[in-house]
């Protein structure tokens, strides 16, 4: 097991540093480079050539590539144009926002996902069969940041049950201990404030949730059909086991391994909704951070929040694979 | 990593298996099951209907879709729009355009974006994969080492989201519809690249190869001959529905800022971006293009899946 995690860590090395590379190569093709893009385009020359000279633009790649690199190393992703402080501060700032809104909305998606595409399976072309399959089809095609707009405007707007922005109601008075403020609500005993805080995440969640419900649920119909279709479940049906220990121990069980893969797969799909669906409802997230920041053209932010968001990925990958090795024996041979 | 391209090997996998015994050829059966299947024909019946949209568009428009012919009438800061009505089928856009108008010139657009991007990741994707694939079946020892590289690559690209990848390369190139294409294409290529390698491994060990290789016949020609005809089904499948993914991760785009700045063309993603601001007040300005959106990436997404089915040796009597 420890073999492992150490192999699937040193595996990462080689990743991230291409995406460095990457990275490098991208910031320096900026228009005019990036003194200019700090400067602004009506930079006199002389200006550029003095801020060059204080970043060491002046100095060959490789130099420059290895203090990059230095302060990557460090954490330091430089310092947001708009709000004047560091880039990783302000990540770390937002990010319980949008861990909270993915683990939510993931929830939701399993919760709801995996019982659906069984029992679409159990019946198969039954009504709850066609409307599982084409539910999932249209949670597919629907731009996500519409159905933000969407449920934002039905639930929100139009009848009032929900919140329409944010993540706490002003005024409401609640005490920040891990950032995640429904958890924080629940350890802290104001209750009002975690049920306030959840109310908020509702329509958020539901929306970042449509992608992944989609998959899951077809996931778990498309497994589940292949598994009751195995001779060990016929056997264990006809050695006159009891129908539910069929379904769990034999059906459920081995149809799930796939769905687990799925859930880490979609880490990526909920990353790219969360900084739609952020912004729809102001959540204050790195997702809402990240369009603010394309909008003000802050360069630092948005090399941050890539190398930020590789990193992020590539982690939860790394123990979705452990944690797959864990439930899957077989992963662990090879 | 390792989750995503399972996911991509197991469609490439599709090939592997195809070799059945019932003397009909693979896609004699598959174009069979296909008119037979009701996802195939509606999907089929949705893209023809965008396809001729697309042709036609600007020539049953019956007005010029960007000019302001009712200047004065719509007036967004007071929030007055104006809504169905005799002359105007979809009502007028924030700027008094009609909207019917847009949305059946901007099939066009739309059309095009997809296609191209889409064709963009299919062509430089199936140039990767191909070498990388001839590489790892034909190339010995350094063409597996030759292969890993490639690989490694082809793993870093997907080891990021692909909107956020496609966000820092529109970001890095600026505003354009080229950008757009660009950002969203490129987000395909590794897709495409490690589908026909994989698909091309799993030919590679086929009785066929070896037969034509102990027969003599040249690598190149055993490649571009045997295994790529062969290992085309998955690609062509991804296609489709990458079709469905470009239309909406341009849509994607554009609502993030970094889509076509040129709105003198209606293209219905730019629209539906375009129109988030009046949502509250004109909601309807919004549901046009983001249905058509909805419909033509639920019409490739049923073609394709339907071809996935069609073509998947498992399902096959």
């Amino acid at each position: 097991m420890l073999r492992l995690v150490v192999r699937r860590l040193l595996q990462l090395i080689p990743t991230l540093l291409g995406l460095s590379v990457l990275l490098f190569v991208w910031l320096n093709r900026l228009p005019g480079g990036p003194a200019a893009a700090m400067l602004g385009e009506r930079a006199s020359e002389a200006d550029v050539r003095q801020i060059e000279a204080a970043l060491g633009l002046d100095q060959p790649w490789y130099v420059q590539y290895g203090r990059f690199l230095k302060r990557l190393v460090q954490l330091d992703l430089g310092t947001s144009s708009q709000t004047g402080q560091p880039v990783w501060d302000e990540f770390a700032l937002r990010f319980p926002a949008t861990v909270e809104l993915g683990l939510a909305a993931i929830l939701l998606a399993v919760l709801v996902g995996v019982p659906l595409g069984y029992f679409a399976a159990r019946r198969r072309g039954g009504w709850l069969d066609v409307a599982a399959v084409s539910g999932s089809l249209l949670g597919i095609c629907i731009p996500v940041f519409f159905l933000a707009f969407l449920l934002r405007a039905v639930f929100a707007v139009e009848l009032g049950w929900f919140p329409s922005f944010g993540r706490l109601s002003t005024g409401m008075d609640a005490t920040e201990v891990t950032g995640f403020y429904v958890l924080d609500g629940v350890l802290t005993g104001e209750f009002d404030a975690a049920w306030d805080a959840l109310s908020h995440l509702m329509l958020p969640a539901v929306a970042l949730s449509s992608i992944p419900l989609a998959v899951i649920v077809r996931m778990t119909r498309a497994s589940v059909l292949e598994v009751l279709g195995e001779d060990y479940v016929r056997t264990a049906e006809s050695k006159g086991l009891h129908q539910r220990v069929v379904r769990g121990r034999h059906v459920l069980r081995n149809a799930l391994l796939p769905v687990v893969t799925a859930v880490g797969l979609l880490t990526g799909s909920l990353l790219s909704g969360a900084v739609l669906t952020e912004s729809v409802f102001a959540f204050g997230g790195i997702g809402s951070f990240l369009k603010t920041g394309i909008d003000g053209r802050d360069y630092p932010v948005l090399v941050g929040f890539i190398l930020f968001i590789a990193l992020v990925f590539v982690v939860i990958n790394l123990l979705v694979d452990l944690a797959y090795s864990l439930i899957d024996p077989r992963v662990r041979v090879r | 990593m390792s989750t995503k391209t399972d996911k991509i090997d197991r469609l490439a996998e599709l090939t592997a298996q195809s070799e059945t015994s019932t003397g009909s050829s693979l896609w004699v059966e598959a174009m069979r099951r296909l008119r037979a299947s009701k996802m195939a024909v509606i999907g089929g019946c949705i893209i023809g209907m965008f396809v001729i949209l697309a042709v036609l568009g600007p020539w049953v428009a019956p007005y010029d879709p960007t000019a302001q012919l009712w200047r004065g009438e719509v007036r967004t800061n007071q929030g007055i729009f104006i809504g169905m009505r005799g002359e105007n089928w979809f009502g007028l856009d924030h700027l008094a355009r009609d909207q019917f108008s847009r949305i059946l010139v901007g099939a066009r657009q739309t059309l095009l974006v997809g296609i191209v991007s889409t064709l963009l990741g299919l062509a430089i994707g199936a140039l990767i994969g191909t070498v990388s694939g001839a590489a790892a079946t034909l190339g010995g020892k350094v063409g597996g080492r030759i292969d890993s590289v490639i690989m490694r690559f082809i793993d870093m690209m997907l080891a990021l989201p692909s909107l956020l990848l496609a966000v820092s390369i529109a970001a890095m190139l600026g505003q354009s519809i080229t950008t757009v294409m660009i950002a969203v294409g490129v987000v395909q290529i590794p897709i495409f690249a490690r589908l026909l390698r994989g698909s091309m491994l799993a030919q590679g060990g086929s009785d066929y190869v070896l037969a034509t290789r102990a027969l003599g016949v040249r690598r190149r020609r055993i490649v571009l001959a045997h295994i790529v005809p062969n290992s085309l089904s998955p690609v062509i499948v991804q296609t489709t529905l990458s079709l469905a993914t470009a239309i909406i991760e341009a849509a994607a785009l554009s609502y993030l800022g970094l889509g076509n700045p040129d709105a003198a063309v209606p293209e219905w993603g730019v629209m539906l971006a375009q129109s988030q601001k009046y949502f509250d007040q004109a909601p309807m300005l919004a549901v046009y293009p983001a249905l058509g959106i909805i419909i033509t990436a639920l019409g490739f997404t049923l073609l394709g899946e339907a071809m996935r089915e069609a073509l998947d040796p498992k399902l096959r009597s």
